[in-house]
């Protein structure tokens, strides 16, 4: 088999999901293009495992472990995007900005509406 | 490996690339659907038939054990654990028109400009790079077990140590705390 096919269909799956984590809206959603990401590379390894012939098996051996990586990231991932979801009420990435600079037009006290405006969908949600 | 280009006839595809290229067609598709569908609960069962299509693709590449491992942990359970998020998370059911954020216009122009980089680059670096699929098989079970457990066993091992750690963290991380009105303190 030429080993451009498998080259390229995994150039362009992570393209797919580089897309998709730029976005996504939803964290969720975040963690499935991540998902694609992780795929892509591990079709790479297989297929260059398989041209190169290595004795070791050192292209599926890390396939495995990327594999097993990638279940935990999910399961740490979302029990985060649950705790962010019971504490403030969305799981929608653009409105955690708690750590982002205030935008110029944007004073404190609307900063603080905000917050408060979290906080009651928190406790409706709770 | 000049002399490849000779052997392999450039516009006569074998049945195996014919199939790779089909079943390929179908993962970036459900794939691309993935990532564009407005309806949350639909880019889950997408992604079902992106990972499912990689694992035909590990079949065709001969890698038969990654491909069952493919099915079990991705299919089986990193999908279904998606799913409970996307419930837990009241994901609304039905078109959601606000799914993608206002940038993707410029993860547009990110996502082609790295597609178009990397295509390039790969399909001009293995233009006359041939896989022999004929050879031994380089991926059954037999084969993977053997040098798992004979060359990787350390990395084996402290990888139960990484998966025992998420499990720990993920329970202290969704356990509800005793505090005042069921809040995790901040």
């Amino acid at each position: 088999m030429h080993l451009a096919y498998p080259a390229v269909l995994a150039a362009l799956l992570f393209s797919v999901g580089v897309y998709g984590v730029l976005a996504r809206r939803n964290a969720i959603l975040v963690l499935m293009s991540v998902e694609l990401m992780l795929n892509a590379v591990n079709l790479n390894l297989v297929a260059f495992d398989v041209w190169l012939r290595d004795t070791l098996h050192a292209g599926q051996a890390l396939t495995l472990f990327v594999i097993v990586i990638a279940a935990a990231e999910i399961g740490i991932g979302l029990a985060i995007v649950l705790l962010v979801y019971r504490n403030r009420g969305t799981s929608d990435i653009d409105q955690l900005t708690d750590l982002a600079e205030p935008a110029p037009g944007q004073g404190p006290a609307q900063r603080e509406d905000q917050a408060e405006e979290a906080e009651e969908k928190a406790e409706a949600a709770a | 490996m000049t002399l490849a280009g000779q052997v392999h006839g450039f516009l006569s595809p074998t049945g195996v690339e014919i199939a790779f290229v089909l079943v390929g067609i179908a993962t970036l598709g459900a794939a691309l659907v993935t990532v564009t569908t407005k309806q949350l609960v639909h880019a889950a069962l997408w992604l079902v038939v992106a990972l499912g299509g990689l694992a035909v693709e590990y079949l065709l590449l001969t890698a038969e054990f990654i491909a069952w491992v493919q099915v079990l942990i991705y299919v089986g359970s990193v999908v279904v654990l998606l799913l409970f998020g996307l419930m837990l998370t009241k994901a609304p059911i039905g078109r959601s028109p606000d799914a993608d954020s206002e940038n993707r216009w410029a993860a547009l122009v990110v996502a082609l400009a790295a597609a178009a980089t990397l295509v390039w680059v790969v399909a001009d670096a293995f233009r006359t790079t041939w896989i022999n699929l004929d050879g031994t098989v380089q991926g059954s079970t037999k084969i993977t077990g053997e040098t798992l457990f004979s060359h990787w066993v350390l990395p084996f091992e402290a990888l139960s140590v990484l998966l025992l750690a998420a499990l720990v963290g993920a329970v202290v991380l969704s356990r509800r705390s005793s505090s005042a009105n069921g809040r995790a303190p901040r």
